[in-house]
């Protein structure tokens, strides 16, 4: 803001800014340009690294677009036949569809074309990652609570739509991985009870492979996919700016209040981290080869390679596919392949209505009402945070299964060992983390407690006067016991007497004892903050080292 | 006990970020000109340094990057011009976005702000009782007109599932097709020969297709939709090694059998054969296959045999066809005859 006073009181002799200045006004008569700058100079913007992995998911997006928009020059989306004549000499005379020549053309003849190709796959890689940490980060915090639901969503589907938009550009060269791919997923289409065949059919214009999925792809990789996403990064952002950023709390911070840094500070900082995204993503594509479709040769129906996986992010379907046992059963004569339908559509439907819900069961179990905009740590609701590492491990050991055959290579062991171990423990795996995890936060709440009761050790010993050695503790700091104490005190619900005074069955509504067993499932064993008194008789003679007026035990929410 | 002096002089590391203290203040740049100038310097130099990463890449593309010295000749030429272009380019991003975030730590001023926030609480004031007024009435008074209205849009989908099925009547029976029927010669895929007893020793696999491929034009549709279904393993192996299912002891000749190249999980190629175990493994989910023992399913996903070919001789001495397959081949399906 002091920028835009500094220019304004000085005008500059500069032809060209003069210029500029005539062209900036003409578009501020027509949209008040300036009004929208006024209300951000009031913004805040609350500053933590976390804050920006939602920043590095939007930016690898911009770069996969500008990389995409090169590419859609060269690429041609048919899978008619041709017979190959290009620069790279081992698949010359080799007949290859259009698609596959083309991205070899685009690969060897184009100048900058691999770059561009490389670029493409690598912010792919950024942009999905991105968000999937992102989307863990929300999730351990607690920013999916009201009123950013609706926001969850939004986050959720955009990501589902980045998977599948991966996907679907995977498809596209018509190599022999990418084929696999498709193929995969045909089974998959097939074992949908009824309409199955017909939806193959239906999606891929007749048999499999036939000559249309390449074309059928493109028109949702390049227009239909890349529109949605967009449209719901718009509606995020915009519900973002709308109820501001979440926020740590701390000294100043309530749940009624934003503090964070001003808006040219901030858009700085974003423009620093776009160049800087945008930089590691083509400094890996020109130094990390990615998807060298010219090694595995165009796509045969009847080939397949060792080691045939799916780009990181589908991996954890096809690890499912591959733990899943045999499984088939007969449906009034129809055959009903549950190894194949779990792992390809009911698994993902249960993972992604499992995360959708989420937001919702929780408010059900904590009962919490109103806005919530300070953001919990992982450790003050140790279930949620145990639930969530526990998917994550389940979502890895899928992952690792996708590599199944890579990783018994790589250790040397029997494929067979290894799928049998990882049936095993992924069932096992994800219990032990969620209560590992869960003891862990328990651990850490009775170390704050213990701060803010006992204070700090400062690593400095004394002697008494009898001899004795102990350690000098000094009272935690102002802002860091603030910090500590503002949480919201959680407390499982009580389901209450089961007979009033007079031995009247008191009224109990459907699902309050689930509620209640869930809640105290929830917050039965949290380590809660001291209260003022308990810090008051563990250190006598001594101020509480809490912001007077806030209130120890009070929740700012509830102010 | 507690020394409250001590409070004072030695302050314990923090372990929680404090907005108000750890960053509130103005950077020393605007209190001390030269600090300001230096970091100017700084961003200013670190933009021309990108400036001349970009100018550089430019001169490179134009004059080095023609990737006509890379044809025929192999990767080396690409591989170098890709590298040395992506690293002027995202050098260039670098050191500008190192610039800039030094511009927005050093220079860039603003202290912090505290905003107050809407309430968005359905409770809150701003939302108070009021419902959607008329646009609420419409659509909530008549209960029973709105949800047979959901109810009725919630049935729409079913025509467009019987459409689906209009589309493509045969897509179902299509499956169950493939090029083999009787009597038509197993030629060794790619080269296309015709394949004697002789020509196969015991452990050898040879991936065939059916003569019938042939006939389909060249270059065509259906043959690449056929390389999806009619692809058959050769193997041979002493016929006292296998134990053939009812029915199935004449399918092989002189310990020749074949078997469907499709896996019946979800239709990935079958292609590792471990000879000793007579195992066939598919290189996608690791079903596998015991071809000795009729296709059977020994490990993984898959839940049903690889269906087998019957074998016969011609008068040529070629391997045929003794008949089309029995079933049909690749993953299941809901219409699937077993």
């Amino acid at each position: 803001m002091t920028n835009l006073a500094q220019s304004s009181a000085k005008p500059s002799r500069n032809v060209a800014l003069a210029q500029a200045r005539r062209v900036v006004d003409f578009v501020d008569r027509r949209i008040t340009t300036s009004r929208w700058v006024k209300r951000n100079e009031g913004r805040a913007f609350p500053d933590h690294w976390s804050f920006w992995l939602g920043h590095i998911a939007l930016f690898s997006f911009v770069v996969i677009v500008l990389s995409g928009i090169m590419l859609t020059l060269w690429f041609k989306p048919s899978m008619t036949p041709v017979t190959y004549d290009g620069a790279y000499a081992p698949l010359q005379g080799v007949v290859v569809s259009e698609a596959y020549a083309s991205t070899l053309e685009l690969s060897f003849e184009v100048r900058g074309g691999l770059l561009m190709r490389q670029v493409h796959y690598w912010a792919t890689h950024v942009f999905i990652a991105a968000m999937s940490v992102h989307l863990l980060r929300v999730l351990f915090t607690g920013g999916f609570r009201t009123p950013r639901k609706l926001n969850w969503l939004i986050g959720l589907a955009v990501l589902v739509l980045g998977i599948v938009g991966g996907y679907t550009g995977h498809g596209l060269p018509d190599d022999l991985l990418s084929g696999t791919g498709l193929r995969v997923v045909e089974g998959g289409i097939a074992a949908i009870p009824i309409v199955g065949t017909y939806l193959s059919s239906f999606i891929f214009g007749g048999e499999f492979p036939g000559e249309d999925i390449v074309s059928r792809l493109y028109v949702l990789h390049v227009f239909v996919l890349p529109a949605l996403i967009v449209a719901l990064l718009g509606a995020h952002l915009i519900l973002v700016r709308r109820q501001r950023h979440s926020q740590w709390s701390g000294p100043g911070r309530t749940n009624r209040n934003v503090v964070g840094s001003t808006f040219a500070v901030h858009t700085t900082k974003a423009g620093a981290l776009f160049l800087i995204v945008s930089s590691v993503i083509v400094l890996m594509a020109a130094t990390i080869q990615i998807n060298p479709v010219w090694l595995r040769g165009p796509y045969d129906p009847s080939q397949v390679s060792a080691g045939s996986q799916p780009d990181w992010y589908m991996a954890f379907l096809d690890g499912a596919l591959r733990l899943m046992p045999a499984w088939q059963i007969d449906v009034f004569g129809h055959e009903l392949t549950l190894s194949v339908l779990g792992p390809v559509i009911v698994l993902p439907g249960i993972i992604l209505t499992a995360l959708a819900a989420y937001p919702w069961i929780e408010q059900k179990i904590t009962s919490e009402r109103g806005d919530q905009h300070i953001l919990d740590r992982p450790r003050d609701m140790p279930t949620r945070t145990g639930l969530g590492v526990g998917f994550v491990v389940f979502y890895v050991m899928l992952w690792i299964a996708g590599g199944n055959d890579v990783l018994a290579a790589a250790v040397d062991v029997p494929v067979n060992w290894v799928t049998r171990f990882l049936q095993i423990s992924i069932l096992v795996m994800p219990a032990v983390a969620y209560s590992i995890t869960k003891r862990i936060c328990l651990g850490l709440q009775r170390r704050d407690r213990d701060k803010l009761l006992h204070g700090v050790e400062t690593g400095i010993t004394v002697v008494r006067p009898d001899g004795g050695f102990s350690e000098l503790h000094v009272p935690l700091s102002r802002p860091d016991a603030y910090a500590l104490t503002s949480r919201e005190r959680r407390v499982p619900s009580e389901l209450g007497p089961e007979v009033d005074e007079n031995g009247i069955p008191a009224p109990r509504p459907r699902g309050a004892k689930l509620r209640a067993r869930l809640s105290k499932a929830y917050f039965g064993d949290v380590i809660d903050r001291p209260a003022p008194e308990e810090i008051r008789a563990a250190r006598p003679g001594q101020r509480v080292t809490t912001p007077a007026g806030s209130g120890i035990g009070d929740n700012p929410s509830h102010e | 006990m507690f020394d409250d002096a001590m409070t004072d002089s030695t302050s314990p590391r923090s372990h929680l970020s404090h907005p108000l203290t750890s960053r509130d203040a103005d950077p020393p740049t605007d209190v001390e000109p030269r600090a300001g100038q230096r970091a100017t310097r700084e961003v200013a130099g670190a933009l021309a340094v990108a400036a001349v990463f970009v100018i550089a890449s430019v001169v490179f593309y134009i004059g080095f990057a023609d990737p006509a010295d890379a044809s025929g000749a192999g990767l080396g030429n690409l591989r170098v011009s890709n590298l040395v272009l992506g690293l002027m380019i995202g050098l260039a991003l670098l050191i500008a976005g190192v610039g800039v975030a030094r511009w927005s730590r050093a220079i860039t001023t603003g202290t912090r702000i505290v905003e107050q926030r809407n309430s968005f609480d359905a409770g809150g004031p701003a939302h108070q009782g009021s419902g959607y007024g008329p646009i609420g009435s419409w659509l909530g008074r008549r209960r029973l007109i709105r949800n047979s209205l959901v109810g009725a849009l919630a049935l729409l989908p079913l025509p467009a599932v019987l459409a689906l099925r209009a589309v493509d009547p045969d897509a179902s029976s299509r499956r169950a097709q493939t090029a083999w029927t009787e009597g038509v010669r197993l030629l060794t895929d790619l080269s296309y020969r015709p394949i004697r007893v002789s020509d196969l020793q015991v452990g050898e696999m040879v991936n065939v297709m059916p003569a019938s491929f042939l006939d389909l034009p060249e270059q065509g549709l259906a043959r690449q939709n056929e390389r999806a279904k009619s692809p058959v393993v050769l193997v041979r192996m002493r016929p006292e090694e296998m134990t053939p299912a009812e029915g199935r002891e004449n399918w092989h000749v002189d310990g020749i059998i074949a078997y469907s190249k499709i896996c019946t999980h979800v239709g990935c190629p079958v292609s590792l054969y471990e000879r000793t175990t007579h195992h066939l493994l598919c290189p996608c989910h690791q079903a596998t296959f015991d071809l000795s023992d009729n296709g059977a399913v020994v490990f993984g996903p898959a839940t049903r045999s690889l269906p087998q070919l019957p074998l016969a001789v011609d008068d040529d001495g070629f391997l045929v066809a003794r008949s089309g397959f029995t079933e049909a081949v690749g993953p299941s399906y809901w219409e699937r005859k077993a």
